[in-house]
This record gives structure tokens, C-alpha cells and sequence, in this order.
């Protein structure tokens, strides 16, 4: 039962305490406040829950509770290219899987993972919305549709430079 | 009838026709015809604001006509002319199978789990006649915890929350929070940590009202029966004041029976060398806070503005866990007193050692508490000399009465025997600490006699009693009026303690106990299921032990008055001082700037 020290970096302290503050510290704001502090942060690693706890006078347990719930949100840090596989119903029928599946084999991490190299980080989400091009991918804010998994090796060369 | 109470409302229920109140839920209208509903993750402490209703387990569902699907009776309220039906095959298959997939993803080692015969799922197993599991699937599975008070095993939580409930609403600690969806939902610490890695208080509640196999005490009856069976130790027994009014229930007495003498017995039987009992120290902690009391009154009056006033008691491990994580800022507010427990383990281990030319590692102490967080106090660093622990097991009164069962015998039918001298003997002053309270009525039977040097006109503090969460009165010492303060449930100790920070407490003591109604209600103690008459009766039973003895404070206790005279010296003295006082540590998490990631 000793002290928990917790080491965070000075600039995400700021972020953190400062979007804290912009929701004026209210329990009541947590999803907001965890949502925007992913987004600056990108993750939210143990130490970032503590310390939003610690802001919003709220158990470390409730936030926990809360990111684990959701599967936005991620414990795991993103890689310099996020990518997205759709496995939403349009996505689903016409083979999603068998892309999240080889996106898998081919980076050699699973779903909610990074690659060691922190290049590529690799989630599943439900429908962006573009299910004329189903199934589809993003990577960053790039929308690749109408894949087969074939075409999975020649994106990811895209990214390798 | 005359004219129609408009908050009263007419249903039918089972084909009875009752008024019941607007608001009234189902469960309770049918309670109150006694009608009987299976529940599970409902729970309810009548009186002490405590309830548990996620709606969540389905083993309460009732018809309701006109209604499609069935209802969850705990959360549905009665609406007029409402025809219940809680019966029907129908709801008798649903609960079945609400039932029986539980079952299916709950382990079914009963024979050797911590909570066979006492499990609440089991007996809904047995009511329901359930002789073969239908439903064969993946079964969650989560790590074991251990940590010094609490085992958790979570691969039989059913998910009704009750305990997650103790311990945010009731004692805002916050430890455990519902974490992950869907199969893999769990009730854990942050991060599935080990619950020592929390800001867990060790108070137990959340092992009181689980009603599974889930979370339940560190066992240690085979240490204490391997010290007993060492023929190089002395093992010396201390029995905490609500034990006596507990016990009975487990060997089939009614609740509130005072037990002390067949509990000496049965401790001697057990082959216990000398039986002592924590009531003798509590007389202590009277003399030592007492006076440590007196002293910070005393400079306060004066003027004197470092004094912290107000004091609060420091006899429950569960509060000082408490204060120690979340009002780090605080710590010189609390006594420096020992709790009973610690001080009956130095004296016993210094004073009666040396007495009786023991040497310190040949003297085993146990502890019989109603209570898990006296298991993490005695643990503790600061109360071992050399690593050898004051007091060196802590078990509870559900693990006194294994003990008894184990060794054949017959509690209810043992003749009464008294405590062994002279760390057994004790005051009403010291049985009171059982419940909330208590500490401070003693404390203020013998404050008043020292400060006024005249006897005190009342020995019964009846303002000073009840099961309200935060109390107060004012006391006249003769002239002189004491405000004081009493919390038991640590919400109720965390409003207090804001109220000190903030500059606005007008209180010169506060009494805090973590449990509800104190001690009586431990998380050792034998189970209530949810009947707060059963807490109710040991309240009033540790009011009758302390009417029954015939010596009723603390100072007046002729082994205490020994002690002071060829011992200690004087209260709050140099060997007190040393021997029975403590001091307290920052568990608040720190953050750090890591200027090597940067």
C-alpha cells in the first residue's frame, strides 16, 4: 500500500488538466473529457486515468469503468498510421473480415494493437458511412473501398517508406 | 371506508386485492402480504440507507396483465388497479432459466468454496430443485486477488453489484467499479489490479453483502491452529466487544444473544494458553485518547492556535485507511492512540511477557475481530518489533466459529467461563466500542471524571446513541460544553472531515467507525443477508453487557489502574508514548514529471 507514483510528461499533465478544467471539473463530463484528451494524447494509457480521476474528484475505478466499456476508447497507444477496418453490416456481408484478417497476418499484430515499430496500429469500428464502396478501410483520414485481400499488402507498402 | 387516501393505491396481487402506497414496488407490496419473491442482486439494510437494485439478475420477475413481457418486481412500482401474478408457470420457467444460465457461466465447486452453506445462489439452487445445468458454454474466467484482508475470485461474481454499491455510495471509496461489457463484465479495481494497489480501506462491506463465493476473508484458522499445536508457544487470545453479540447466530442462538462466557469456554477448550479480551484494551484506549483528548481541550481553551481540534477516534483500521488515502492533509487531526487491538498486542507481548517471563518470539497473539480490516492493521510495520507482529493473527468471528464446528463443540450447550487475568478484565466502558457510538460515550464517561475531578452525574450517554449515519450532541462538563460528532459509513465520516477542512466544524471530538452501525455490522461478522433487525439486536445486546458489568468506566477498571501503576506510569506518558501510540503515512497517489520521456 505504499504511494503510486505516477509519471507522466509535463506537456500531457497540461493538456489533461487544462481539458479538465474547459468541462469546469464536472464528474458529469467524463466521456467528453476522455474523448478529447485521446484525442490530443491519442491514448489513454493508466497514468492519464489517474490523473483525469484525480482532476474530476471521481474513483480511478469509475474512469477505468468507463474506458473499458467503450470501445472507442484505447489503453494502447495508435501507431503513425491508425488503421480502421469497417465491419459494419454493408462492410460485413461483402468480406470485411477476411481484410481485418489479413491486415493481421500481414502487420502481425491484433486487433487494438501497434506494431513494435509504432508505424501501424490496427482497430475495427462500425460504418463510416461509405457503404457504396463496402468493404472499406481507412488509414489516417484516407478512405481505401472496394477491397479484396489482395489488396492489403499494396496499401500498407504505401505507408513504408 | 370514508374518503380514499389519495396516496394510497388498490392492486391485485395472486388474486388479493391490497392498498398499497403510491411508489410501492412490487417486491415490497408482495412482501407485505407475504407473498415471497426469490431475489439475488436485490438488497436492501432497512434503516441504514443502504439498497442495492440494478434490476440486473431477472430472478424476481412477476406477470403483470396487459404487460407483454415480465417484470423485475425489486424495480417496478405498483400502478393502480396493476393485477400482479408472481406464480405462473410462466414466471416460475423464466426464473428457471434466468436461473439456471447463470449457473452456466458459475463455477460448481460448492463443496469446498469459502461460501458453502451460506451462499445465496446456492440456496436459490436448491429452492429451485436444479439437478442439472442445461446451458454448457464458455465460463468466464478472471485472476485470483489476495490481498491481507480480502480474497477475490471472480469467476463466481454474478454481477449484481452490491458490492461495487458499499463500497461507492455507502462507503465513497470507490475501489471497485463494473469494468468491460458484455461477457467479460466484472466488477474490479482500475485496470484489474490487485485491490492492495487501490485506495481499498480493507473495511470488508463489499465481502458482507456479496452474496456468492465471489469475495470473501483471508483464511488464517490453519495458523492458529498450527500455533496451538506448537508445544514451544504461548498463544494468547483477545475477543473484540461485538463478538460476544454476534457469535450465538452461528451455532443457532437468536440474534442479540450475549455469549461471552460459552465464547471464554470455548476459547479454552480450543487450547488457547490465556484468555484475554480487547474489551481490557479498549479500557486502555479510553485512558490513552481520553487524556490526549483532555490535553488538546486544554491548550485550545488556552488560545493556543496549532492545536487540532477537533480529535477523532482512531480505533478503527478501516477509517485510518481511509483518512490516510484521501485526506492526506489531515493526518495530525485523528488520535495517535492505538486501536484496542494494537494496544492489547504491545501490552501483551511487553508487559505480560515480561511478567510472566515469555519471551517475545514464543508468544503467539490472535485476534478474534468482527472485523477483515484489522487483518491489514496487524500487518502493518509500524506494530512489529524486529518483524515480529504486536498481535500476530487476526481472525474473524465467522472464523472463530469454524474453528468451534471444526473441533466438535457444542457451543450453545457450553457452561460459562470467564476471562483470564489481567488482560481480561474489563469495564462496560470497553463493551460499548462494539457499535457506534460507543468509543466516545466511554471516552466522555471518563473525560468527564478527570477534567471536573467530580463523579458524573449519568453513566447512560442516551443522546450519544442511535443508528442515524451522522449524530451529534452536546455534553456539559460541568459548565464546560463538549460539541461532539459521531459517523459511522465513511461517506458520512468524508462529510465530517470536509467540514473540518473547510474551518467549519464545530465539534471538539468525533467518533468515526466505518461499518454500518459500527463494529456490530464488521465485515467479519456472521451474515445478516440484508435483516437490519439482526444488526439491531446485537446493538441492544452490547447496551445490555454494558448494564450487565459492574463496573462501567474505564478508569475505574482495577487492572488498568495496575497497569498505570507498575507499568506505564501515566497516560500519554514516555512509555505510553512509545508502547501505545502511532503515527500515520500519505497513501495518496503522487504525480511525477518523468523528465526521461521527454
Amino acid at each position: 500500500m505504499a504511494k503510486v507514483k505516477i509519471k507522466l510528461r509535463q506537456e500531457h499533465i497540461d493538456i489533461i488538466k487544462s481539458i479538465c478544467k474547459k468541462f469546469d471539473y464536472k464528474p458529469g463530463e467524463l466521456i467528453n473529457v476522455l474523448h478529447q484528451v485521446q484525442g490530443e494524447i491519442g491514448y489513454l494509457p493508466a497514468e492519464v486515468q489517474e490523473l483525469i480521476a484525480e482532476e474530476l474528484k471521481i474513483p480511478v475505478s469509475k474512469v477505468f469503468g468507463v474506458v473499458s466499456f467503450y470501445s472507442f476508447f484505447t489503453m494502447q497507444p495508435k501507431g503513425k498510421h491508425p488503421i480502421s477496418v469497417c465491419m459494419g453490416t454493408a462492410c460485413y456481408v461483402r468480406g470485411a473480415e477476411s481484410i481485418l484478417d489479413e491486415f493481421q497476418r500481414v502487420l502481425k499484430i491484433g486487433v487494438g494493437e501497434t506494431t513494435p515499430d509504432g508505424k501501424f496500429s490496427l482497430t475495427s469500428l462500425r460504418c463510416i458511412g461509405a457503404c457504396g464502396l463496402a468493404p472499406v478501410a481507412m488509414i489516417g483520414d484516407k478512405v481505401y473501398g472496394r477491397l479484396c485481400p489482395d489488396d492489403v499488402k499494396k496499401i500498407i507498402a504505401e505507408y513504408n517508406d | 371506508m370514508g374518503e380514499t387516501n389519495m396516496d394510497m393505491i388498490k392492486i391485485t396481487i395472486d388474486n388479493k386485492v391490497v392498498e398499497v402506497a403510491k411508489g410501492t414496488t412490487i417486491l415490497k407490496a408482495a412482501k407485505d402480504n407475504n407473498i415471497n419473491i426469490p431475489t439475488l442482486c436485490y438488497f436492501e439494510l432497512a434503516g441504514m440507507d443502504i439498497v442495492n437494485k440494478p434490476g440486473s439478475c431477472r430472478i424476481c420477475v412477476v406477470e403483470v396483465e396487459g404487460r407483454r413481457n415480465l417484470a423485475p418486481a425489486c424495480i417496478t412500482e405498483c400502478t393502480p388497479d396493476m393485477v400482479i401474478k408472481t406464480n405462473t408457470t410462466r414466471v416460475l420457467n423464466a426464473r428457471r432459466t434466468v436461473l439456471e444460465l447463470l449457473l452456466s457461466d458459475h463455477p460448481s465447486d460448492c463443496l469446498v468454496c469459502p461460501k458453502s452453506g451460506d451462499c445465496e445462489l446456492q440456496n436459490l439452487a436448491i429452492r429451485f430443485g436444479i439437478r442439472e445445468i442445461n446451458y454448457v458454454g464458455e465460463q468466464s474466467t478472471y485472476k485470483q486477488d489476495d490481498s491481507p484482508s480480502i480474497h477475490r475470485d471472480m469467476n463466481k461474481c454474478i454481477m449484481c453489484r452490491r458490492c461495487e454499491m458499499m463500497c461507492n455510495e455507502f462507503q465513497t471509496v470507490g475501489a471497485l467499479s463494473a469494468i468491460n461489457r458484455g461477457f467479460t463484465a466484472v466488477v474490479s479495481p482500475a485496470f484489474e489490479e490487485d485491490l492492495t494497489l487501490t485506495s481499498c480501506t480493507f473495511c470488508g462491506q463489499c465481502v458482507a453483502v456479496c452474496p456468492v463465493g465471489a469475495l470473501s476473508e483471508i483464511n488464517h484458522t490453519g495458523k492458529v491452529l498450527r500455533a496451538l499445536n506448537d508445544p514451544t508457544k504461548t498463544v494468547v487470545v483477545q475477543t473484540a466487544p461485538a463478538v460476544r453479540v454476534a457469535i450465538g447466530e452461528e451455532f443457532g442462538m437468536a440474534p442479540g444473544t450475549i455469549a461471552t462466557g460459552q465464547m471464554a469456554t470455548a476459547l479454552r477448550k480450543l487450547g488457547f494458553d490465556y484468555v484475554f479480551d480487547t474489551d481490557w484494551s479498549a479500557d486502555l484506549t479510553i485512558m490513552e485518547e481520553g487524556t490526549e483528548l483532555l490535553n488538546r481541550l486544554k491548550k485550545f481553551l488556552a488560545g493556543d492556535k496549532d492545536v487540532k481540534i477537533p480529535l477523532m477516534t482512531s480505533c478503527c483500521p478501516a477509517w485510518v485507511n481511509f483518512f490516510e488515502h484521501n485526506f492526506p492533509d489531515m493526518l495530525d487531526i485523528p488520535s495517535t492512540a492505538k486501536s484496542p487491538q494494537q494496544m492489547f498486542g504491545a501490552m501483551a507481548k511487553s508487559y505480560f511477557a515480561e511478567k510472566k517471563n515469555i519471551k517475545r518470539e514464543d508468544m503467539v497473539v490472535v485476534s478474534v475481530m468482527p472485523c477483515l480490516a484489522k487483518k491489514y492493521e496487524c500487518s502493518r510495520d509500524e506494530f512489529k518489533v524486529n518483524g515480529n507482529p504486536d498481535v500476530d493473527y487476526s481472525i474473524t468471528t465467522r472464523e472463530l466459529a469454524s474453528l468451534i464446528k471444526l473441533a466438535n463443540i457444542d457451543f450453545a450447550a457450553l457452561p460459562e467461563s470467564k476471562f483470564d487475568d489481567p488482560l481480561g478484565e474489563s469495564t462496560g466502558a470497553g463493551v460499548i466500542f462494539g457499535t457506534t457510538g460507543g468509543v466516545i460515550e466511554a471516552a466522555v464517561r471518563t473525560a468527564y471524571e478527570i477534567h471536573t475531578g467530580k463523579k458524573c452525574p449519568k453513566i447512560d450517554f442516551e443522546e450519544l446513541r442511535g443508528l442515524e449515519g451522522i449524530r451529534s450532541a452536546t455534553i456539559d462538563f460541568d459548565g464546560l460544553p463538549i460539541n461532539i460528532g459521531i459517523a459511522h459509513g465513511l461517506k458520512n465520516a468524508r462529510k465530517l472531515l470536509e467540514e473540518i477542512r473547510e474551518g467549519k466544524s464545530k465539534f471538539h471530538a468525533i467518533e468515526i467507525m466505518a461499518c454500518p452501525g459500527g463494529c456490530i455490522d464488521g465485515g467479519g461478522q456472521p451474515r445478516h443477508h440484508g435483516n437490519s433487525e439482526i444488526i439491531k439486536a446485537r446493538w441492544n445486546a452490547i447496551y445490555e453487557a454494558d448494564k450487565n458489568l459492574p463496573i462501567r468506566k474505564s478508569h475505574e477498571n482495577p487492572s488498568i489502574i495496575q497497569l498505570y501503576k507498575e507499568y506505564l506510569g501515566e497516560p500519554c506518558g514516555e512509555k505510553s508514548h512509545h508502547l501505545l501510540h502511532t503515527h500515520y503515512f500519505n497513501k495518496h497517489n503522487v504525480f511525477e514529471v518523468d523528465l526521461n520521456k521527454k
